[in-house]
Formats: C-alpha cells, structure tokens, sequence
C-alpha cells in the first residue's frame, strides 16, 4: 500500500474511532458527515443567538474577521443598525505565509488588530481557527478577548478532524439562521480540530454562552465577555 | 521590459492639474451623455456626465454639481454632494469623497461618505472606512475599513399648535404649602 494510502486509512480510522471529543449532545454519527457542498445552506442556532444578544444593543460595532461578502454587511447593518468593520484575516494569513515564517505568526496576529480595547460589541471569527495552529490561536483569541466590550459577543465555527485537509469556506447570511457555505480558492488548508476544552482555555475572560453542534460535525460557539454565560469549568 | 500589471500610459501620461478643479472646467475632458455603469445609466441619461481621463492627475480638492467618473488619479477631496461619482476600472483616488451615490470600480484609499449609496463593484477596492444608508459589494471587490449603515436618528418631531400669546407667568415661590398644608420643597 503506497503511504498515501496508509494516511488515509489510518486517517479514517481515527475518524471512526472518535479521535475527536464530541460536543454536548452530539449524535454518534454526527462527526463523520461530509461538509456541505458547493453552496449548502445551513441552520445556525449561533447567529440566531449572536443577533438576539446584539440586537438589544443600539448601534453596536461589529467585526468581521473573514473576507468581504457584501450580502453580509448590508444583513447586519439593517438588522443591528451597527458600525461593520472589515478584517480579512484569511487574506492576511494567506500572505503573511508566503512572505514571512510561520514562526512570526504569533507575535503579528497579536498587533494586527489596532482597534482601542473593549470597544468591540461583536466578533464574528467564522471558521479562522481552524487555519492557525494553537501559538497563532492563543495569540488571536488574547487580542479579540482585549477588543471585546463588557458582554460582548463572539461567534465562531470549529471544524473537527474529518474537515482537515479542506479548504476555507465563505459564509454568506441568508437570514438570521441561515447560512450559506461556500468553499474558495485558497492557499490555506485546514489543521487538525481544536477540542471544545482548548478553545474555552485560549479564550480565557470570554464565557461560554452557547454552543452547537452542525449536521456537518461542526461546531458553533457563542462566547460572551462576562454577563450571564455558562461558567466555564 | 514589459512587465505584467504594468500600465501603459499614453504620451501625454502625468498631466498634473494641481488646486481646486470643478468638473466641466475647460481642459477637462467634459464629455457629455457619457453612460455610467448600466444601473446608472438611466439615471444620467438627461445628465452631462464629466469624465476625468486616464492621463488626468489632479492634485486638490474636486467638487462639482454634476455627475462625475473618474478614470485618471486624484489625490486630495471629491465632493458631489448632490451628484453620482463613478470611479472607473483605471480610476485611482487617494481622497475623503463626498456624494449621493458612489460606484467604484477602481481605486479609492481614503474614506466615502455617501447620502444615498455605495457600490463597490467586482474589480473595485476600498481601502477607508465607509458612510452610507446603502452600500452593495460585490463577490471579489476588496474592503479593507468599516461600513457604517447606520440610520440616522430621526428629528422628533414638534407637533405644529395654532400660535398661542405668550403668557409669562411669574416666577414661583421656593416653596409651595401642599393640599393638606403639608410644604413640598421646589424641583
């Protein structure tokens, strides 16, 4: 058997034997269903709850750390009312791998993002995490935690270990729960998942509001900074 | 050597208009019926339109009353506050710009505010922060900033009264007795 060949049967395998810790209230089978296609479309109960949290707030400020869909930016704005901010990571990403080392990761993320702290009402990091490996994703989640007002709020999507290997996705936002995937032509590949517990630990100072479990073996978790959340054990 | 992405320009690339320049200034390429991008093109059908060649470098600042597009570079101010700007596919601007509608399909690093909308087209790129009721951006266009839809307050409004006489009462003591004698001090 040729070595590819071995990766992906032993792959598999881990895959089936539950390498990954499912989240709560995860069906068995849950983890091995493929990702969407060219365009599904999906139900967030995330964004449903992000929406709600924000909505009580007037004229929030949003930060959006994927690429730019426009669809998005006029949803949020008509239904927050908020200031939308617009922070390609991915493409900054993409770039800082091509002209720099992996190494210097950490310490860029951790200026790339200037804004003034706690003046941030809401994050949406979409699926950015599973792109940086964990000295990255600490250094990010340290910066976003620092932006975040009181009660602010993050969303974000992790991937478990069967997405590994795939490609970036754009999320484009249908309506309050629904969200369309479409994957994009990108350099980045995803790395393995994040436990749930290791994503509580990088975002330490953020609560644990809600989390989900897709039909695709993803994950949603809604953090808020402070306020009524589920404590984190 | 030619190299890939390089503009050619024309012989008499790097005509520098320099200070304050209203559109239809003569010199200017004022060009009139020039079509806007088709969803503005009914729009500016019965309109002159200024266009702003490809060779045209204008330092200052750029107002007018009358729709513009842009296709050379302008560093500086736009204002058309009444007026549709186009920022064509060769269009550069380094500039705060003003309008009722601004397309781009070029360049822009600076920030747009824009009373009606904003229209960020597939090749354009926005590199500043965004002010408008409307902003449309397309699949591959480039933002880097924010977008602020923000729906302005509106003025409360002032129930209109038949104009009364103005009656000044004079000033109450500090302290008034209550109805059953009791004092109830002021504020």
């Amino acid at each position: 058997m040729s070595s590819g060949g071995t990766v992906q049967s032993l792959r598999g395998l881990l895959s089936r034997l539950g390498s990954v810790r499912p989240a709560e209230g995860t069906r068995p089978d849950a983890g091995s269903r493929a990702e969407p296609k060219d365009g599904a479309i999906i139900t967030s109960k995330g964004l449903q709850q992000f929406l709600s949290h924000l909505g009580t707030r007037s004229a929030p400020i949003l930060l959006d750390l994927g690429p730019v869909v426009g669809s998005n930016i006029t949803f949020f704005g008509e239904q927050l009312n908020c200031k939308f901010m617009v922070e390609d990571l991915f493409a900054d990403l993409e770039r800082h791998l091509r002209e720099r080392s992996p190494e210097e990761l950490p310490a860029w993320l951790s200026k790339r993002l200037t804004l003034d702290a706690g003046t941030v009402d809401g994050v949406l990091l979409w699926d950015l995490y599973d792109y940086l490996d964990r000295p990255a994703a600490q250094a990010l989640a340290t910066a976003l935690v620092r932006l975040l007002r009181p009660d602010g709020a993050l969303l974000g999507f992790f991937g478990n270990a069967n997405h590994a290997g795939s490609g970036p996705t754009t999320f484009m936002v249908l309506d309050g729960s629904h969200v369309r995937q479409r994957p994009r032509a990108s350099v980045l590949v995803r790395r393995a998942s994040l436990q749930n517990r290791d994503i509580i630990k990088m975002f330490d100072g953020l609560r644990v509001s809600d989390a989900f479990l897709l039909q695709t073996g993803r994950r949603e978790m809604l953090f808020r900074k402070g306020g009524g959340g589920r404590p984190i054990t | 050597m030619w190299r890939r992405g390089e503009v050619v320009r024309p012989p008499d690339s790097g005509r520098e208009v320099t200070g304050a320049v209203a559109p239809g200034t003569p010199g200017l390429a004022s060009v009139p019926r020039v079509h806007a991008p088709e969803t503005e093109a009914k729009r500016t059908m019965d309109k002159d339109v200024v266009n702003i060649g490809k060779s045209v470098v204008i330092k200052g600042e750029l107002s007018g009353s009358e729709d513009l597009v842009i296709e050379g570079t302008v560093d500086g101010k736009v204002e058309l506050s009444e007026h549709v700007l186009t920022v064509g596919s060769h269009g550069k601007l380094k500039a705060e710009v003003f309008a009722k509608i601004v397309i781009v399909l070029g360049e822009v690093v600076g920030n747009i505010t824009a009373s009606e909308k904003v229209d960020i087209r597939d090749s354009g790129s926005v590199d500043g922060d965004i002010v408008s009721p409307r902003v449309a951006i397309a699949e591959g266009a480039h933002l880097r900033g924010s977008v602020d839809m923000q729906k302005k307050p509106a003025a409360p409004v002032v129930p209109v009264q038949a104009a009364k006489p103005e009656v000044k009462l004079a000033p109450l003591p500090a302290a008034t007795p209550g109805p059953g004698g009791q004092r109830i001090a002021a504020g």
